[in-house]
């Protein structure tokens, strides 16, 4: 695995010493997971929730939200009552 | 006069309805206890119990004046992943610092509006990722049993802190065995409720599609009432189901005789601790002798579990955990552009095991291995899922092992992952299966340390579960042992 | 060379309430009020589908002859990008609402149909705002409905992407899924170009453009990046498959060199989301509450209303306008009329104040009754363009504004007739002129009687006077 790669698509930025150690302990887990390779798995269905339930819809209702006071509050930073985050470059 | 610390949630809400105590009572005694033991054991995260006292007050008022309910007054702690309006909400991870819930998750609603007490937040595995709850930015929780060893996780404040008499009762979130094993390690009561159960509105995802919120607790009959409370449908979550939950609990008194129990010879595995076995394999030959027939069962895909787990969870996980940015709330280390900042907030912010955990999850989704990982492990999840469906058609539960060890010294699998991740193997079944579990005690093992009994039911099916425990226990002293003077 | 061309349209939906939350969908609130923890992304909050969004991108389906698709799922598409508030988007990937479909675009009398691969559904991001030395975000948009219709790459120039662009939006308003207000970004869209040699039919490398919202901006650009193309190809470059920007003041396309990231969305299935499952019932119960389209209302409005088929097609070619005609038409009984009213000083009213007719005061029974007092010769057509203009300010009864203005007509000849002799005495020249054969001269003495009557001489009547005196 590469995992300078895959951290830098989750976001995280790794020390060398965490990209060694994860690289070797990513490396036994994967391959232990590869005895998921022994089953026959031709023509399973995947599951991907646990319930077999479906339409699940709400009304088109609009109802208040949070105070922007309170959201604004939890935010790190805030500038003109947007979220401020390091330029943008486009 | 009585210590109230060690009431039951059904033991508590009698005392409260007899007058024999306020609600105020029973919280000022709790942290009374927990100024005694929660020095060695670090069960709680956070307390305030100027407010915790208000509620109690509130509760008395209100019963006073002949209003509220049966559980009115009786105060619970709650795992730190589950958001309480105005409480932060850290799920043992620096990166929520800071963060206020401006909303209550829906158990906490229900809870609240039953009239119940939160009395505090309990430590956890960061996010609910670990097996031991060493991984918490707090630092580790210990064993009330023995404090050199680990609760288990990733619920292990709950546990500790049912154990340790420092909270009647404790809610936490099982994703892979989350409750029943903190419960069998602390020698408490723990159960996972099928899927869809109960709401996960308000729970801090960790891996949606196996995430469920459930009861620790000293008996079974308060998990069975707790579960009462929290359960039911909500449009909030797409995935709760429109199940019955009126009479939840309404069997426990009914007695196993003639019920199948299943016994899974994939459970009792070369390796695995010989005094838990045996303790096990003690429960199942009582249930025998209360009029239970002991069946063989084969869960033949259960070898595949653990892999299958650690697939879809860290898949999930990867994605539930990428909102932890550093722009709306929590923590934030600065960069020049997003994406370094991104990057150094996240650094900064996550333990080793959590982000081992979403480099894990974003590798197995990522292109040209989604079919060979996170597929194929969705096919086998189905795969799995039948080999229950098949089980169930020839016994009303399943009895196991809740894991293959009883509690282990802090420090001693934190190196080794995988070792850790295996620990899971009879746990991780149910939340793929979407079935339901509890974890009852059954003994101790030659050093002294809990061991617990795992009994497995269909979806939707808690009733016999909680019927198959309460019968078990009561029959057993093992849930009345006391981990701490 | 031939061009190839095809668009991804990004369409934000009329619904009172964002995709997978109640947070209001309306434009134009102050930043950051329409939020919840659901579409900030906090911990442990939950999306549920908005039924009207799946109604609404079911019958765009429908509109445009889309398969509907029994089945389909939502997806977690994931990225970083401080707009998005969870860093993933839902949305769909492999089992989209609908696939198939086509719109025809006509130009220069030919139709041409331009294929639709698929629509589907997901939530769009919030808005960036520049400071200069940071950005700021406002999460209002982040989270509301967002349908993106994908074409195929049939378009072969900038007019036919124009063309398509216009019928779709025209599609959507009448058929009540999105106002397609420009201004507010309701409708944005990327488009991909690539040019071959003729008699090719292997496609060129394409290139994107993204964050298209002008339908001129997308003519623009697309006519300065097929020249381009061919340009390049011309002097032997290689045409390299990337992402470029539109300046739409130095108008041209650039290419964004921004560090290139691989693009790594790793999809699956939204755990937090169940599938839809649309049964025929429901597709067939959708289908009958369709409204009736351009192109059938023109052929109806010239059956119901004897009007021309080029100012039916016109007039149904906005479905407010075509809503207000109809409603005059019917309340006058005179569609002739009505047409040409609405047709005529209705649409420059509008152009003239930058208005639409869901903004003005009148009301089409208003309108009908101006009609009515004309129709009557209670008023003449000058009066009656007055009265027109009041209504249109702030509507009223128009026979009380007759009467308050005192704008009736005069058709008695005994009242005309002093006025018509007056005006023979003063205009000695044009009355020569006239009886030389000169048409234009009666037309001024006529309108010499018109501005002594204050407008409100029956101009027939006028008329026919000086031709018995003078002829």
């Amino acid at each position: 695995m590469d995992v300078e790669y895959i951290a830098h698509l989750a976001r995280i930025r790794l020390t060398d010493e965490e990209k060694e150690r994860f690289a070797g302990q990513l490396g036994q887990i994967l391959a232990y997971v590869e005895e998921l390779g022994e089953l026959d798995v031709e023509g399973v269905e995947p599951t991907a929730h646990a319930v077999p339930v479906h339409n699940v819809f709400r009304e088109d209702v609009a109802r208040p939200g949070l105070d922007r006071d309170t959201v604004l509050g939890n935010a790190p930073a805030t500038r003109s009552d947007q979220f401020l985050v390091p330029r943008i470059i486009e | 006069m009585t210590d109230h610390s060690r009431l039951t949630f059904e033991g508590a809400a009698d005392l409260l309805a007899s007058g024999g105590a306020t609600s105020a009572d029973l919280v000022r005694a709790l942290f009374n206890r927990i100024d005694a033991v929660d020095k060695t054991v670090c069960a709680y995260t956070w307390l305030d119990r100027e407010q915790a006292v208000r509620d109690a007050e509130a509760a008395d008022t209100l019963r006073a004046s002949g209003g509220g309910g049966r559980y009115t007054g009786v105060p619970i702690a709650v795992k730190d992943v589950l958001n309480v309006k105005d409480q932060p909400c850290t799920c043992g991870s620096r990166i929520l610092e800071g963060y206020t819930a401006p909303y209550d998750a829906t158990v906490i609603r229900r809870l609240k509006d039953a009239g119940v007490v939160i009395c505090g937040r309990v430590n956890m595995d960061e996010f609910a990722m670990g097996s031991s709850n060493e991984n918490s930015a707090f630092g580790p929780v210990r064993n009330p049993w023995q404090p050199d060893h680990v609760p288990g996780g990733s619920s292990g404040g709950s546990a500790a802190a049912v154990a340790a008499d420092e909270a009647i009762a404790a809610l936490g979130s099982d994703t892979g065995g989350s409750i029943r094993q903190p419960a069998s390690f602390c020698g408490c009561v723990g159960l996972k409720p099928s899927y869809g159960r109960v709401s996960r509105y308000g729970l801090t995802a960790y891996a949606s599609s196996l995430d469920q919120i459930g009861p620790i607790t000293k008996t079974v009959r308060d998990a069975a009432a707790l579960l009462g409370l929290i359960a039911g449908h909500d449009s909030a979550d797409s995935t709760s189901v429109q199940a019955e939950t009126a009479g939840i609990g309404d069997d426990l008194g009914k007695g196993i005789k003639g019920m199948k129990l299943g016994l899974p010879r994939e459970y009792f595995i070369d390796g695995m601790d010989p005094d838990v076995e045996a303790r096990v394999r003690d429960a199942v030959e009582v249930c025998r002798g209360l009029g239970a027939e002991i069946v063989d069962v084969s869960l033949p895909r259960t070898k595949y579990a653990v892999g299958t787990y650690y697939i879809i969870a860290t898949a999930e996980a990867s994605a539930n955990l990428a909102r932890f940015d550093g722009v709306r709330y929590g923590a934030r280390v600065e960069g020049d552009d997003p994406i370094s900042m991104y990057g150094a907030t996240r650094a900064a912010g996550f333990g080793s095991e959590v982000k081992r955990r979403i480099i894990l999850g974003t590798y197995v989704l990522s292109s040209g291995y989604y079919d060979a990982y996170y597929l194929r492990a969705q096919k086998v999840r189905t795969l799995i899922r039948e080999d229950f469906d098949h089980a169930f058609q020839s016994c009303d539960a399943i009895l196991t092992p809740v894991a293959p060890t009883a509690a282990y010294r802090l420090g001693e699998n934190t190196d080794d992952p995988l070792k850790m991740y295996l620990g899971d193997i009879f746990t991780v079944t149910a939340n793929l299966a979407g079935i339901c579990g509890l974890s009852v005690p059954c003994g101790f093992t030659s050093a002294h340390l809990p061991v617990g009994l795992q009994i497995l039911g269909p979806a939707f099916r808690e009733n016999t579960i909680l019927r198959v425990g309460h019968t078990y226990e009561q029959a057993t002293d093992w849930h009345t042992r006391r981990a701490m003077p | 060379m031939i061009a190839s061309v095809g668009l991804e349209v990004h369409v934000q939906l009329r619904t009172n309430s964002k995709m997978f939350c109640g947070c209001e969908n309306r434009f134009g609130h102050d930043p950051n009020v329409q939020v919840c923890p659901v579409c900030l992304g906090y911990p442990g909050a939950l999306p549920v589908i908005n039924g009207k969004a799946i109604e609404l991108t079911v019958k765009t389906g429908l509109l445009l002859g889309c398969t509907i698709n029994h089945r389909s799922k939502f997806d977690r598409k994931n990225y970083f990008y401080p707009d998005q508030a969870k860093n993933y988007q839902v949305s769909q990937y492999d089992q989209p609402l609908c696939s198939g479909g086509h719109v025809d675009i006509v130009l220069d009398g030919e139709t041409k149909r331009i294929g639709i691969t698929r629509i589907h559904l997901e939530e769009d991001v919030a808005k960036n705002i520049h400071f200069g030395d940071a950005s700021g975000i406002d999460f209002n948009r982040g989270g509301t409905p967002l349908m993106e219709i994908v074409t195929e790459p049939d378009m072969s120039n900038a007019d036919e992407a124009f063309a398509f662009l216009s019928a779709l939006k025209q599609i959507l308003q009448y058929g009540g899924v999105s106002d397609c207000n420009l201004e507010q970004g309701n409708i944005r869209c990327d488009i991909n170009a690539s040019v071959r040699p003729s008699g090719s039919d292997t496609l060129g490398v394409k290139t994107e453009i993204k964050n298209m919202n002008t339908f001129k901006g997308v003519h623009r650009a697309l006519k300065y990046e097929i020249q381009r193309q061919i340009r390049d190809i011309e002097k032997g470059r290689e045409i390299i498959q990337e992402t470029r920007r539109w300046d739409d003041e130095t108008g041209v396309t650039a290419s964004m060199r921004t560090k290139e990231y691989a693009h790594d969305y790793r999809y699956f299935p939204e755990p937090d989301l169940l599938p839809v499952e649309l049964t025929d019932a429901q597709i067939e119960a959708w289908k009958e509450g369709l409204p009736e389209m351009p192109a059938d209302r023109r052929d109806r409005m010239v059956r119901d209303y004897g009007i021309p088929e080029y100012d039916a097609g016109v007039l149904a070619a906005d479905r407010a306008v075509a809503d207000f005609f109809e409603a005059t038409a019917r309340a006058c009984g005179n569609g002739k009329a009505a047409s040409n009213w609405v047709m005529t000083d209705m649409m420059r009213c509008l152009s003239e104040r930058e208005t639409d007719i869901a903004s003005i005061r009148m009301a089409p029974e208003q309108l009908a009754a101006l009609i009515g007092l004309v129709d009557k010769k209670v008023i003449n057509m000058p009066a009656a363009r007055e009265v027109f203009s009041i209504l249109f300010e702030q509507g009223g009864d128009p026979e009380t504004i007759v009467k308050d203005k005192g704008l009736v007509q005069v058709s008695d000849e005994g009242a005309i007739e002093g006025m018509v002799d007056q005006v023979i005495g003063e205009h000695a020249k044009s009355v020569e002129d006239y009886k030389a054969g000169k048409q234009a001269a009666l037309q001024f003495l006529i309108g010499q009687v018109m501005r002594i009557s204050k407008g409100k001489a029956n101009p027939q009547v006028v008329r026919e006077l000086f031709m018995r005196k003078l002829g």
